[in-house]
């Protein structure tokens, strides 16, 4: 094979996002060797896409929040499908993280004492949403970015992973490509991090940006991880619709949290129609639209508007409601905010403003949005452990949207944030921890050589295919099929296009240089996503039930049996998807008590 | 005006050769100009090379001159540039080295960012921080800022004289004011600010603030508060006469570049570039590669005098009025709620 170039590292974090940014701090402040793969520029990631705020139960505005609300409202809005214990760790430890990088340079929104500024956000009881405007997400990558330069490590901006090595069971290393020449290159690592986001790109409308194409979950489940909860893909209620130009563009769920009611073409204020509501959520939300304005002032003594469910019940409601023939102009709901003034609007929520203002024509200020679901988030992923981010392969950790076992069937808003700050620091130890135990491992030269020509193959092959049509193509067949209402007829259609799609995958082929080709890097993009895209659906046609983002038009209801159960995804020997159940772990019983406790208050 | 179709002429080629070359892009409403180059890599031609990630101007990327204008392609309306002739040219930023198409060599912005000395709380500061939002409102427009370097394209000192050897650019002027003006900032950063970051460079013609995405006020907000703090320092008569009597410069010890250790970053196999402010590539080895070494944070000297928190000086911070301050600000509002 032709030349690479051999780097060495303690640690190799892949994705610096905030999850990665986090593990390599805690990584190098345990004293060792970080190099962080980033596949764009540093400080591009996806976590900057985030808007409302990061979850942590400081209790500055609502004295009455603490960890165990926040925890149960984590297992409430997953539909009991998280991990207890990584639930609990997450509300114990979020406050501490989001203080800590206050000590960093982030600067937060304050209380009229002086503390951080919390908003409500949907499923959370208390305003609980440290935030600074709706660009939360863009402070904590500076400001992770800023901590990861001055702790110290190496970045290998613009580069992309193909392949983790492994030496028998552990992986040693990973293989990939810089983006700029085309050339190669090997990193040898004694433990590796994942913290490369979600996958939403196999959707057309999306809120992800190009990178979201599931590497971080194919690259493991290739190392022969387990992915886990794949079927449940978030799909956040209010994404723009008009015009096409921004169709799937994410409208902060800061805008319901600061007021914003969503109404059909009648003038309905729809959320408030009682089969919206499902039972684990009775008696929490106002019932009355004065209740809900009240609400808005006096948080202490009402109940908030149902607009502030958890994601998955708003999708769900707006979708019946254009289904029924209620919908907007062009085919959403609309969601206005226009009576809380222009002052307050482009004061708490100024990047929405420029949005709907320079890319949709319309003035926030004065008329409503349209809006309508959008791919958003993926609650599945690498099956992580929930004390040490540790996988079932021994070296490698996952943090952040790309592991699996605290958000369950429904992620609640701002709880992403906290994740990737909780969960990146305690990869980033248990790696570190790891990777002093053991020696940098031998790398196979086969295994490089192989993926050495499985990437060049489509510069030579006889191949026609258009990386950028399959793409399309596959995003058409996901966005028809297995969006937020699913059948067994449809998602059975939907995995034989996929397969149809896999065979032309064959004949991929791209002309030009190796020097800064997108056509090339999409023909590798597009075969991670076409293999999420067969897990997802084949893990939805199993999942027969409806539970969180999971909704199977022809099983309705949740079924106690399946509330029990996670399904699991390996790669077989024939390199088949294997499906296979696992019992979630039941509730500790000091966790179980709380509930108890909670709903004996209820009565 | 409305029109079914437009011509974008897009600049090909790397730092050899190049040219630029028309594609014919149908529209459709609320098209921007990052569609317009999307279509033309699926439709035409696979190689076209073009940074973007969020195409929702927050991740600043997708930074070019578009008609000649630093603009975000993904919020720049194709109806807004396409004007009579129905043609758009769109060129990578030209302060920065070419590698290929609309993308060139940014890392520079990285290496000077790495230079400058990280957030250090002072040792008096509470924990966790008490600071109110009339205290925060003008760092939290600074940290507004994507990184996307269309200041640092249009100013001139960069563009015109290629000067990256004197100044750090507009970008990390504001990076240097957030630090600055941070209430709990506990480094003194001024001789920073004026030795190696170079900021009487700037002439303030307001270029920069002209381009911002984020309608930051780099100069009028960032920069003239950072020259007249320098100022205030180093050319006040009493306070030079004061600190030559009390011998106070060699008391503390000014960091020299020698306290770094090189920043190394490699181009790559396209072979190395040098651009002025760049150290040596003392670690490249053979055929080099993208990465980019960190160097621990430099030392700073400590603030002198009283606890941060409070108002470090008089040149700028919020008016002692409370009620001048709070108009504009979250603090009543939300106290209601």
């Amino acid at each position: 094979m032709e030349s690479y170039d051999t780097f060495e590292h303690d640690i190799l974090v892949i994705g610096a996002g905030g999850a990665g940014l986090r593990a390599t701090i805690a990584a190098a402040q345990a004293g060792l060797n970080v190099g962080v793969v980033c596949k764009s520029l540093l400080g591009k990631a996806h976590t900057v896409m985030a808007e409302g705020g990061v979850a942590g139960a400081l209790g500055n505005l609502d004295k009455k929040d603490n960890w165990q609300v926040h925890f149960m409202d984590t297992m409430r809005g997953g539909s009991f499908l998280n991990f207890p214990r990584t639930a609990e760790i997450l509300a114990k430890e979020a406050p501490e993280r989001v203080l800590e990088l206050e000590q960093w340079g982030a600067v937060f929104d304050r209380t009229p004492d002086g503390l951080i500024m919390q908003r409500p956000f949907g499923g959370h009881t208390y305003r609980r949403l440290n935030h600074v405007g709706d660009r939360t997400g863009l402070e904590l990558i500076r400001t992770l970015q800023d901590k990861a330069v001055s702790v110290g490590m190496k970045c290998y901006m613009e580069t992309t992973i193909t392949r983790l090595l492994k030496d028998g069971d552990r992986v040693v290393g990973a293989f990939g490509y810089y983006r700029e020449s085309g050339r190669f290159f090997l990193i040898k690592a004694r433990a590796i991090v994942l913290a490369t986001g979600g996958w939403g790109r196999m959707y057309s409308v999306t809120s992800n940006s190009w990178e979201s194409t599931g590497d971080g979950a194919i690259l493991a489940y290739d190392a022969g991880a387990e992915l886990m909860g794949m079927e449940m893909v978030q799909f956040h209620p209010t994404g723009m619709v008009w015009p096409p130009g921004v169709r799937g563009l994410l409208v902060t769920e800061g805008v319901r949290g600061e007021g914003g009611v969503l109404r059909n073409n009648k003038g309905e204020r729809f959320m408030f129609k009682p089969e919206y509501t499902p039972p684990s959520y009775k008696g929490r939300y106002a019932d009355t639209e004065e209740e809900g304005t009240r609400w808005l002032t006096d948080k202490d003594n009402n109940r908030p508007p149902p607009e502030l469910l958890s994601r998955d019940v708003v999708s769900r409601a707006i979708y019946r409601e254009v289904e029924a023939g209620r919908g907007s102009e062009h085919g959403g709901v609309y969601l206005d905010i226009t009576h809380r003034g222009a002052d307050y609007i482009k004061r708490k929520l100024p990047s929405m403003w420029e949005q709907f203002h320079a890319l949709g024509d319309v003035d926030i200020t004065k008329e409503p949005m349209e809006v309508y679901p959008t791919i958003h988030y993926t609650m599945g992923g690498v099956k992580s452990a929930s004390e040490t981010c540790a996988t079932n392969v021994p070296g490698l950790y996952a943090a952040g949207e790309t592991a699996a076992g605290l958000h369950g069937a429904n992620r609640l808003g701002g709880n992403a944030l906290c994740d990737l700050l909780v969960f990146g620091k305690r990869a980033g130890e248990a790696a570190a921890e790891y990777a002093k135990s053991v020696q940098q491992g031998s790398i196979d030269e086969s295994q490089l050589a192989n993926e050495e020509a499985t990437m060049l193959d489509v510069f030579e092959n006889k191949g026609t295919e258009n990386p950028y049509t399959l793409t399309e193509d596959l995003q058409k067949d996901m966005q028809a099929d297995a969006m937020i209402a699913r059948t067994a007829e449809g998602l059975t259609s939907c995995l034989q296009k996929i397969k149809v799609l896999q065979e032309r995958a064959k004949n991929l082929h791209v002309q030009g240089t190796r020097t800064y080709n997108p056509g090339w890097h999409t023909t590798r993009d597009i075969r991670n996503m076409l293999t999420v895209s067969e897990i997802i659906v084949r893990c939805a046609l199993e999942r027969k039930e409806s539970r969180g983002a999971q909704w199977r038009l022809d099983f309705p209801d949740p079924d106690p049996e399946w509330g029990k159960k996670m399904l699991i995804a390996t790669k077989g020997a024939n390199n088949e998807v294997d499906i296979t159940t696992m019992q979630l772990p039941e509730m500790p019983p000091e966790l179980a008590a709380l509930f108890e406790a909670a709903n004996a208050d209820k009565k | 005006m409305r029109m079914d179709k437009v011509t974008l002429r897009v600049f090909r080629g790397d730092a050899d050769a190049g040219e630029m070359q028309d594609y014919e892009v149908p529209t459709f409403p609320g098209m921007v100009v990052l569609d317009a180059i999307h279509h033309i890599q699926q439709h035409d031609d696979t190689t076209l090379s073009c940074r973007w990630n969020c195409k929702a101007g927050k991740c600043g990327s997708c930074s070019a001159e578009i008609n000649g204008l630093p603009r975000l392609l993904c919020k720049s309306r194709v109806r807004d540039y396409a004007g009579d002739s129905g043609t758009i040219t769109v060129q990578p930023l030209k302060t920065f080295p070419l590698i290929k198409d609309l993308v060139t060599d940014v890392s520079w912005n990285y290496r000077m960012s790495s230079r400058i000395a990280p957030f250090t709380p002072a040792d008096t500061a509470p924990k966790p921080f008490v600071m109110q939002q009339m205290d925060v409102d003008r760092i939290q427009e600074f940290r507004k800022c994507i990184e996307c370097f269309l200041c640092q394209d249009v100013c001139h000192i960069l563009r015109d004289h290629n000067r990256k050897d004197i100044f750090y650019g507009p970008r990390q002027m504001i990076k240097l004011a957030n630090l600055d003006m941070h209430p709990y900032d506990g480094l003194n950063r001024r001789e920073m600010v004026r030795d190696e970051a170079g900021v009487g460079a700037c002439n303030i013609t307001k270029c920069c603030t002209e381009v911002c995405p984020e309608h930051i006020h780099i100069t009028d907000n960032g920069i003239i508060p950072l020259k007249e703090r320098v100022a205030d320092i180093y050319f006040d008569p009493v306070k030079w006469l004061v600190r030559k009597l009390m011998f106070h410069d060699e008391t503390v010890k000014r960091p020299s570049a020698s306290d770094f250790q090189p920043v190394t970053f490699f181009a790559n196999g396209n072979g190395a570039f040098a651009d002025s402010g760049a150290p040596s590539d003392s670690n490249a080895t053979g055929t080099g590669t993208v990465g980019w070494s960190i160097p621990p944070a430099r030392p700073l000297p400590r603030m002198e005098g009283g606890p941060p928190g409070v108002v470090k000086d008089e040149i700028e911070f919020h008016p002692q009025n409370p009620n001048i301050a709070r108009a504009g600000t979250t603090t009543t509002a939300d106290k209601n709620e």
